[in-house]
């Protein structure tokens, strides 16, 4: 019953969106029917489908476990675009300068990198809450736009492979392989061992939120700040350190298009991925293993599109996320007023 | 230093300057009444999208115009409902809505104009063929009115009471939900104008042209400290910096970085490093009602 009272609102409104979404594909002259049913067997009817829809989950795994993150501590962190493109530029980076390093080194380099590119990016906003009071919402924002500029200076003007719009090859030794090189299974996708990285995170976050004196004291700031700061918690530090973490976990989101499938790094590879990853977090109710479930199906949805393309414009998939995530905000709100649920 | 002084160089920067400042007011009247509106960035894309639809079935302008109108007032109005109506969180609300613009105008580009990077051309605005530029004489004309209807009029002070403080405007019999509604309403109007506005002055619609313009006018409005006129002032700054990119491209200031400066500058101020930055109090805050 618990379980059902937490996911009647997210599940209603992925329903009305499927609903909606019909009404789009009849006014195009096409069958919903057949859009969806080719949408669902396409992806998940074969390994090759399973394999594509598990890549794209796994950047949404990252970025959805960012935003809620941020938001156990009371922080919104709309950021997690901005961080994830810094951080996947620190790990491509990594992989192509320090070329001569053996694997064993060279992966964890690139995935700290990531990691504290992605921290340091987030924590800058974090500062600004805890020592000018300025919302972090807005600045993350802006950070945004300064992280997009920004590497694309990097990008543009220095590390620029000519006749390419993308940097030098990351070293063989950076490469996370591909599930297909390793085991056979998933012939062809682009599936890779990032996502291991990602369902590992998951689980760390899980046992630090749940099981840690640190995890206690995100909580009880998020919960209220009053309350942190009377109980004598540095307030102002916890919320760096919080913004920080939020904003490494989605430095690593760009491991899986850099070291997992393209070698190096390109703009516009994050398909928005930072922004998708609020929606994870708001269906998943800010719980790391439902995140990973929700993250699947929105990678269902963004392969899915693909597949259906030749009926329907794609974009059809970026419509469904659109107004799911007008639904659930909409929905979940009545559901939880009805059964009395805490903010999660 | 003379080619500052040019008047092409002044009118490209009012050119350049339009799509930034329509929305920033939009945006002023939208905040004032306490609704934060990121759509904006939604906005301005379906308002550019719709014009150029608009503009290519019917073969006028005027009419173009009045749909990116009309598309920006839709997406205001799903914004209304969903965060004054139903008191759901407006910055998410918004980001929703800007997924969602991004996915119709792409999926009706492929269907109306069988591309999804652009429409065909349609019949724009030529600025050089006029004494002026339509559009800006519009911009002036309406900031003036915004200003006038902010400080002066009867609905400028329900608007910022609504947004300061919802409670004390309620007990006074105002209806926060309709005058917050009106000030979304409006900003989606104005917003849906920048847009026509792009797609006119470029003569077709290209995927995504709205290119983060949103978000800088909601960046002016800060700097602006939430007033018209200083939101002007933020955007014609913008505005000057692109022109200046544009006419030194090869001045060795590497262009990401004048990018950069409207948010840069944002950041500032929002730390109080010029000045306070007061937001109404109630911004972004849906007011529920005591019984």
């Amino acid at each position: 019953m618990k379980y059902f009272k937490y996911s009647a609102g997210p599940l209603i409104s992925i329903i009305l969106s499927l609903i909606i979404g019909a009404i789009f594909i009849i006014l195009i002259g096409q069958d919903p029917a057949e859009v969806y049913v080719k949408m669902f067997t396409d992806t998940l009817g074969n390994s090759y489908g399973i394999g594509q829809v598990l890549f794209k989950a796994t950047p949404l795994i990252l970025t959805g476990l960012s935003v809620a993150f941020a938001f156990r501590a009371g922080l919104f962190n709309i950021g997690a675009e901005g961080q994830m493109t810094v951080g996947a530029f620190a790990s491509a980076w990594a992989g192509f300068t320090f070329t001569s390093m053996p694997w064993i080194v060279l992966i964890p380099l690139c995935i700290i990198s990531g990691f504290l590119a992605g921290a340091f990016w987030a924590a800058i906003a974090g500062y600004l809450k805890a020592r000018f009071g300025s919302h972090e919402v807005i600045n993350t924002i802006m950070l945004n736009f300064i992280a997009m500029a920004l590497v694309s200076y990097l990008v543009n003007n220095i590390y620029l492979v000519p006749a390419t719009i993308h940097t030098p090859e990351i070293s063989p030794n950076a490469v996370l392989l591909r599930f297909d090189v390793i085991t056979g299974m998933f012939k062809g996708s682009p599936f890779n061992l990032s996502f291991v990285i990602a369902a590992a995170v998951c689980i760390i976050i899980y046992y630090v939120i749940r099981k840690t004196p640190f995890g206690y004291r995100i909580n009880t700031l998020g919960y209220n700040i009053n309350a942190a700061e009377y109980a004598g918690m540095n307030v102002k530090r916890l919320t760096v350190y919080a913004m920080a973490i939020a904003g490494g976990l989605a430095g690593l989101a760009g491991l899986n298009f850099v070291n997992g499938y393209k070698h190096y790094f390109e703009l516009g590879f994050s398909e928005n991925a930072g922004y998708v990853g609020i929606a994870v977090a708001l269906i998943a109710r800010n719980n790391p293993f439902a995140i990973i479930i929700i993250a699947v199906f929105f990678g269902v949805l963004e392969y899915g599109g693909l597949t259906v393309n030749t009926l329907v414009p794609k974009e059809i998939v970026t419509i469904l996320q659109g107004i799911i995530i007008l639904l659930i905000i909409t929905i979940t709100k009545y559901f939880d007023k009805k059964f009395k649920l805490a903010k999660a | 230093m003379e080619e500052l002084l040019t008047i092409t160089f002044v009118l490209q920067t009012l050119r350049i300057t339009i799509p930034y400042l329509l929305p920033s007011l939009g945006a002023v009247y939208s905040e004032k009444g306490g609704v934060v509106n990121i759509a904006l960035e939604g906005i301005l894309l379906s308002g550019a999208f719709a014009a150029a639809a608009g503009t290519f079935y019917t073969g006028n302008i005027i009419v173009g115009t009045a749909c990116g109108i009309l598309a920006g007032i839709i997406i205001a109005l799903i914004h209304s409902i969903v965060t004054i109506t139903f008191k759901a969180n407006q910055i998410v609300s918004g980001i929703a809505l800007n997924i969602l613009a991004f996915g119709i105008t792409k999926f009706f580009c492929k269907i109306l104009f069988g591309s999804s990077s652009n429409s065909e051309r349609i019949p724009g605005i030529e600025t050089l063929d006029l004494p002026f530029n339509p559009f800006l004489l519009l911009c002036v004309i309406i900031l003036g009115i915004t200003y006038f209807t902010i400080n002066k009029t009867r609905f400028g002070l329900r608007l910022r009471a609504v947004g300061e403080n919802p409670q004390a405007a309620d007990s006074l019999g105002i209806s926060v939900t309709k005058v917050r509604y009106l000030g979304v309403l409006i900003s989606g109007a104005l917003g849906g104008l920048g847009g026509a506005w792009l797609a006119l002055d470029q003569h077709s619609y290209t995927d995504g042209m709205s290119a983060g313009r949103g978000y800088i006018a909601l960046a002016a409005m800060i700097i602006g400290k939430w007033n018209p006129m200083g939101a002007a002032g933020a955007c014609l700054l913008f505005g000057l910096a692109e022109s200046f990119t544009l006419q030194f491209q090869d001045s060795g200031i590497p262009t990401q970085f004048i990018q950069m400066l409207p948010y840069v500058l944002t950041i500032i101020v929002l730390a109080g490093f010029i000045g306070k930055a007061n937001p109404p109090a109630a911004d972004g805050v849906p007011y529920e009602k005591k019984d």
